[in-house]
C-alpha cells in the first residue's frame, strides 16, 4: 500500500525534490529565522538568551568599527566592479577574435589563478606585498627609484594589495563568462554592420555591449554579492582578523569577530541581517533597473 | 591582410604582458619552494634565481618530515570525493524532479533554489554554528557536507541540461512498465553523464579550496583539511615557511593537473550559471 503510494506518478516528484526541501528548511530557513530572532537578543553560546529588542541595531548604528567595516566592504565592492567588469569584457571581445594567435593558451593561463584557494593565493600576495626592500613589489618599485612601501600598514596601499589579489583571481573567470555570452551573438550582425560601414568601436558599443547585457547582469549580481561578503582575502592578507586600525576589516570580518571571537552572537546576528538587507536591496535595485523583472515578450 | 597581421602582433604582445603578470605569482612561489624559509623571512618573496641557496630540501621535508601535511592532504581528498559524489547524486535527483514533472508548489520551490543563489552563505555562519553545536555535530565531516548537499547552482545547471532531453524517453519507459524511479536510475542518469563531468569539477574545486565553514567546524588537527592546515602554519609567533611554501605549491598541483586534463569541463562548469541565467 505504502509502496503503491510512493510509486504513483503524483507522489514521485515530491520524493525527487524532497532532499532539497529538507536541506532548505534545516540549513537555510531555520538558520535565517534564528539569525533574525537572535539579532533581537543577547546570546552567548551555551547560555540562556535574553530579549533586548532593538538594542543590537541601535548599538550598531553608533558603532564606529562597524561603520568602518561597511565602508571597507562597500569600497571593495565598488572598486572590484569598476575593474572586474569592463576589462574582462574588453579582453573577452579581443580573445574571441578567431584569427588571434594563441587564444586557447591565453584563455587557460588567465584562468589558472582561479584554481588556487584563497588561503594559498592570499599567502602569496601577502609575501609579494611584504614591506621589505627585497619583496617582489617593492623590488620592482625600487627599479624606478621608489622607496619601499609598507603596503599592509596603510589604508590606500592595503586596498591596492586586496584589489590586486581580487583582480588576479577573477579576471580569467569573468573573461570566461563574457566569452560564453559572446558565443550567443550571431556572426551575421557584425557582417551586416560591416556592410553598413560601421567601425570596430561602433560594433562594440552598438552590438556587443547591448547583446552582452544578460551576461553583464549575471556578473554584476555575483560580483556585488562576492564583494560585500568578502572576508577570507582580508584574513589571509593580514594574517588574521586584526588589521592595523581595521583598514582591512569587512562586514563578514566584523560578524566573525563579534560572533566567534567575542561570543557575542546576538550582536553578530544583527550584523548579518544588515549585510543581508544591504545585499538584497542593492541587487534587487540593480536587477529592477536593468529590466530583469520585466516580462519577456 | 597586412593590417590584420599588425593588429594581431599588437594583441599578442598585450596579452603576453598580462599573461606574464598573471603567471608571476606562480613563478615566485615555485622559486620560493626551492629556497630555505629563512631566506624568505630575511629577503622577502622575490624573483632572484640564486642557485647557491636553492635545493630540494623543502621537498624532502615535505615527503619525509615529521608533520601532518599528508594527513591534511588525504582528509581534503576524502572530503572532496565524498562531497562531490553525494552533492551530484542529490542535486541531480532534485533537478530531475523539477525538470520531468509538473506538480503543485513547483514554481515556489524553484524560486527558493534561485533565492539560495542570491543569499550570502556567510550570513548563515553563526546560526549554522549554533545549530551544529546544539546537534553535537562539531568536529565532524557531516557538518561540512550536509548543508551543501543540495547545491543550488548544481541543481540549476542539471535542470537546464535535463530540459534538453526528450520527454519521449520517460514516456517510453512508462510504456515498458518501468517505475518512476526506475526510469530515472536506468534511463535518465546514463544520459546525464556529460553534465556530471562539468559539475564534478566545479564542486570538486570548491570543496578542495573550501575554507571558512570547515575552519569553524573542525577543531581536531587530525581532521583538518589542507587549507586549514596551511593556515595554521601561519602563527603570530613566527611562521613555518619551509612547509607553508612548499605545501602551498604542492596543494595547487592536483587541481592544476585536473585542469590541464579536463579543461573543457572546467570551463563548462564555471560558466554554467551564466548560460541564459
Amino acid at each position: 500500500m505504502i509502496k503503491r503510494f510512493l510509486y504513483s506518478q503524483k507522489v514521485a516528484p515530491y520524493v525527487f525534490v524532497f532532499p532539497f526541501v529538507a536541506i532548505f528548511l534545516v540549513f537555510w530557513v531555520y538558520p535565517l529565522l534564528s539569525s533574525f530572532g537572535m539579532s533581537f537578543q543577547h546570546v552567548t553560546l551555551g547560555q540562556e538568551a535574553e530579549w533586548t529588542g532593538m538594542d543590537n541595531y541601535q548599538k550598531l548604528m553608533g558603532d564606529s568599527v562597524f561603520l568602518k567595516s561597511i565602508g571597507n566592504s562597500a569600497l571593495y565592492m565598488v572598486l572590484t566592479l569598476v575593474i572586474l567588469i569592463p576589462f574582462p569584457m574588453l579582453l573577452a571581445v579581443l580573445i574571441n577574435n578567431k584569427r588571434m594567435w594563441g587564444r586557447e593558451f591565453f584563455k587557460s593561463a588567465f584562468f589558472f589563478p582561479a584554481l588556487t584557494s584563497v588561503v594559498v593565493a592570499g599567502t602569496i600576495f601577502r609575501l609579494m606585498f611584504g614591506e621589505m626592500e627585497g619583496s617582489l613589489i617593492n623590488s620592482v618599485l625600487g627599479v624606478f627609484g621608489i622607496e619601499p612601501v609598507k603596503f599592509l600598514k596603510g589604508h590606500l596601499t592595503g586596498f591596492v594589495a586586496l584589489l590586486a589579489l581580487a583582480t588576479w583571481r577573477w579576471t580569467g573567470v569573468n573573461i570566461l563568462y563574457f566569452l560564453s555570452g559572446l558565443k550567443n551573438i550571431p556572426e551575421e550582425y557584425y557582417e551586416a554592420a560591416s556592410i553598413d560601414g560601421a567601425s570596430a568601436f561602433q560594433k562594440f558599443t552598438r552590438i556587443t555591449m547591448p547583446l552582452l547585457k544578460p551576461t553583464t547582469i549575471y556578473v554584476l549580481t555575483i560580483s556585488i554579492y562576492a564583494g560585500l561578503a568578502m572576508f577570507i582575502e582580508s584574513l589571509m592578507l593580514w594574517n588574521g582578523n586584526n588589521s592595523p586600525k581595521n583598514i582591512g576589516l569587512t562586514i563578514v570580518g566584523y560578524l566573525y569577530r563579534q560572533g566567534i571571537e567575542k561570543n557575542n552572537l546576538g550582536y553578530a546576528a544583527a550584523v548579518g541581517i544588515v549585510l543581508l538587507a544591504v545585499t538584497m536591496i542593492i541587487n534587487l535595485t540593480q536587477l529592477a533597473f536593468s529590466g530583469m523583472f520585466k516580462k519577456e515578450d | 591582410m597586412k593590417k590584420n597581421t599588425a593588429l594581431n602582433i599588437v594583441l599578442v604582445v598585450v596579452f603576453a604582458v598580462i599573461c606574464f603578470l598573471i603567471l608571476l605569482p606562480f613563478y615566485a612561489i615555485t622559486l620560493a619552494s626551492f629556497k630555505p624559509g629563512e631566506e624568505l623571512i630575511r629577503y622577502g618573496l622575490n624573483l632572484k634565481l640564486d642557485f647557491s641557496v636553492m635545493s630540494l630540501d623543502n621537498f624532502v621535508f615535505l615527503f619525509t618530515g615529521d608533520h601532518a601535511y599528508f594527513t591534511w592532504f588525504f582528509n581534503s581528498l576524502l572530503l572532496t570525493v565524498v562531497q562531490v559524489v553525494l552533492t551530484l547524486l542529490v542535486s541531480a535527483t532534485v533537478a530531475y524532479g523539477f525538470a520531468a514533472y509538473d506538480f503543485k508548489g513547483k514554481n515556489i520551490l524553484f524560486i527558493c533554489v534561485l533565492l539560495i543563489m542570491m543569499v550570502p552563505f556567510e550570513i548563515l555562519l553563526l546560526p549554522l554554528y549554533t545549530l551544529t553545536f546544539n546537534l553535537g555535530m562539531m568536529n565532524s565531516y557531516s557538518a561540512i557536507i550536509l548543508p551543501g548537499i543540495a547545491n543550488a547552482a548544481t541543481i540549476f545547471f542539471f535542470r537546464q541540461y535535463l530540459s534538453g532531453i526528450p520527454k519521449e524517453i520517460i514516456a517510453s519507459g512508462r510504456v515498458d512498465g518501468a517505475s518512476e524511479y526506475g526510469i530515472y536510475a536506468r534511463l535518465i542518469l546514463p544520459v546525464m553523464k556529460p553534465s556530471f563531468a562539468a559539475m564534478a569539477i566545479l564542486n570538486g574545486m570548491n570543496s578542495w579550496n573550501n575554507f571558512l565553514w570547515p575552519f569553524m567546524v573542525l577543531s581536531d588537527s587530525h581532521k583538518y583539511t589542507l587549507p586549514i592546515g596551511l593556515k595554521t602554519l601561519l602563527t603570530p609567533y613566527g611562521n613555518n615557511y619551509d612547509l607553508l611554501i612548499v605545501g602551498s605549491f604542492f596543494s595547487i598541483l592536483p587541481i592544476f593537473i585536473l585542469f590541464v586534463a579536463f579543461q573543457k569541463y572546467f570551463i563548462d562548469g564555471m560558466t554554467a550559471g551564466a548560460v541564459k541565467g
